[in-house]
């Protein structure tokens, strides 16, 4: 077992959900009561990830981030350190493969809320800002942690985007599932039984978290 | 009903009758550009024949072959894994064939500006350079002898923190072509390809500074088609294609 590999997943993983979680809640925003000429595309935009190739999301990524590109320069004249390779560079890809997975629960449980309250909300005086943040996003509170689990567990699973742009250094970039790549690669099935084993229990952990969720929000609200 | 099932028949048997034998090789990723070139030769010589070529790091291809991967040829950077798929009863003691001498150099971007008459390990200190790209010495011959050369000038310590890891010789190649790294160990055939003679120059790292990297190839047991892969053996250990291996910077075997 790559302890090393485990402790790096979890940590990108929690650094990704915690940036995402003020952004998603931006973008959640819009999704679900805007009415905006742009909405579907932003709804498309924002989901892409969902069914993009993550070779294709790896390919634009390591142009985009690289040292050849606008960002990629900007990066290095502030930090001193390349994107590429680096821990803040899966995190910020994480961050967008990530996205979508965050956005889809809340958006549909800010859909669920009762209309009701966030009128009679706004009827005693609340802004749009003290409506949505106020009455509506505390009532999908369950979208929003199934959100925070989902793009959790799907930062530990990702696999083509990270072998695209990481680079394989322990530590910094080898994840767990590039570990059991590896492991697998090397023919050392032993070790990838157990890496895929402990993936596999957690995935199922997830799964069953976030459906008890839902099933609760099906009968309480 | 009936009509189709006779149609089917009959394309089937048409195919059988018109198609060339496909014999599936397995080749390290390092070997594309020649085989690119050696396939179409040999092809329109051996009109019954068509190679079906599919590239990786040697150590994934032969975990994929021990896991049944339905390959009829796999050419591996080094003699070590055909070996080890010999060992384990996959191919026959006379199936194993020497066919060239790899070549590590040193690729480094254009943008770096270096002098041509500078030594290799010079330009790997140069403080330009932030990333250096080889491929993962546990899987591939190629990142294998990068790191023997690094420890061999006493480079693999001071320059580890600057080391980037590609699944295969070509991943590494990748990168240094969109400019993730700007200096690799890489196989003389990966640098010498058109795209990354245009982005950049490369030093060869002096024979002594690693084990040879001596490739072999083995014809596997499973082969539906054993006689049409001994053909392409034939040619590939054959002046022919020597010749075009040659070409792509590899020795004799």
């Amino acid at each position: 077992m790559d302890w090393e590999a485990l402790r790096l997943s979890l940590r990108l993983a929690a650094s990704s959900a915690l940036l995402l979680a003020p952004l998603g809640i931006l973008l959640a925003w819009p999704l679900a009561y805007g009415c905006f000429k742009g909405r579907l595309l932003l709804e498309a935009i924002t989901s892409i990830p969902l069914v993009l190739p993550p070779t294709v999301l790896g390919f634009y990524l390591i142009v985009a981030l690289g040292p050849r590109s606008p960002f990629g320069q900007a990066w290095e004249q502030l930090t001193g350190a390349r994107l590429v390779f680096s821990f803040q560079g899966l995190l910020l890809a994480q961050v967008i493969t990530d996205l979508p997975f965050f956005l889809q629960p809340l958006v549909a449980s800010l859909g669920g809320v009762d209309k009701r309250l966030l009128e009679v909300a706004a009827t005693l005086g609340s802004g749009r800002a003290g409506v949505y943040f106020r009455v509506a996003l505390p009532l999908a509170w369950r979208g929003l942690l199934s959100g925070l689990i989902l793009s959790f567990a799907h930062a530990i699973g990702e696999f083509g985007v990270v072998l695209m742009v990481g680079g394989n250094l322990p530590g910094k970039t080898r994840t767990v599932s590039i570990a059991l790549f590896d492991q697998v690669q090397s023919l050392d099935l032993a070790g990838a039984n157990r890496t895929a084993l402990l993936l596999l229990a957690f995935a199922l952990l997830v799964l069953a978290g976030t459906a008890w969720l839902r099933s609760r929000e099906r009968t309480w609200s | 009903m009936k009509v189709r099932t006779v149609l089917f028949a009959l394309l089937f048997a048409c195919a059988a009758v018109a198609a060339p034998v496909p014999v599936a090789v397995a080749a390290a990723a390092d070997l594309r550009g020649a085989l690119e070139e050696l396939k179409a030769e040999f092809e329109a010589g051996q009109p019954g024949i068509q190679l079906q070529l599919s590239y990786g790091a040697s150590g994934s291809l032969t975990a994929q072959i021990q896991q049944g991967a339905p390959f009829d040829v796999f050419l591996s950077a080094d003699t070590g894994f055909p070996e080890q798929l010999q060992k384990a009863g996959l191919a026959g003691a006379q199936d194993l064939f020497p066919y060239a001498t790899g070549c590590l150099v040193i690729w480094v971007a254009k943008a770096q500006g270096l002098e041509s008459s500078l030594d290799p390990w010079q330009v790997l200190q140069q403080p330009g350079i932030q990333k250096i790209a080889l491929a993962n010495p546990q899987l591939a011959p190629y990142g294998r002898a990068a790191e023997a050369a690094l420890r061999h000038a006493g480079l693999y310590d001071p320059l580890k923190p600057r080391l980037v890891f590609a699944e295969n010789v070509a991943q590494a190649g990748q990168w240094l072509l969109n400019g993730a790294a700007e200096a690799g160990l890489v196989s003389f055939a990966q640098a010498d390809q058109p795209a990354l003679r245009r982005a950049g120059s490369f030093w060869r790292v002096p024979v002594d500074a690693y084990p040879a990297i001596r490739q072999a190839g083995v014809i596997l047991q499973r082969s539906p088609c054993p006689a049409e892969a001994r053909a392409f053996r034939a040619y590939l250990t054959g002046t022919a294609g020597q010749a075009i291996l040659a070409r792509h910077g590899y020795g004799k075997p």
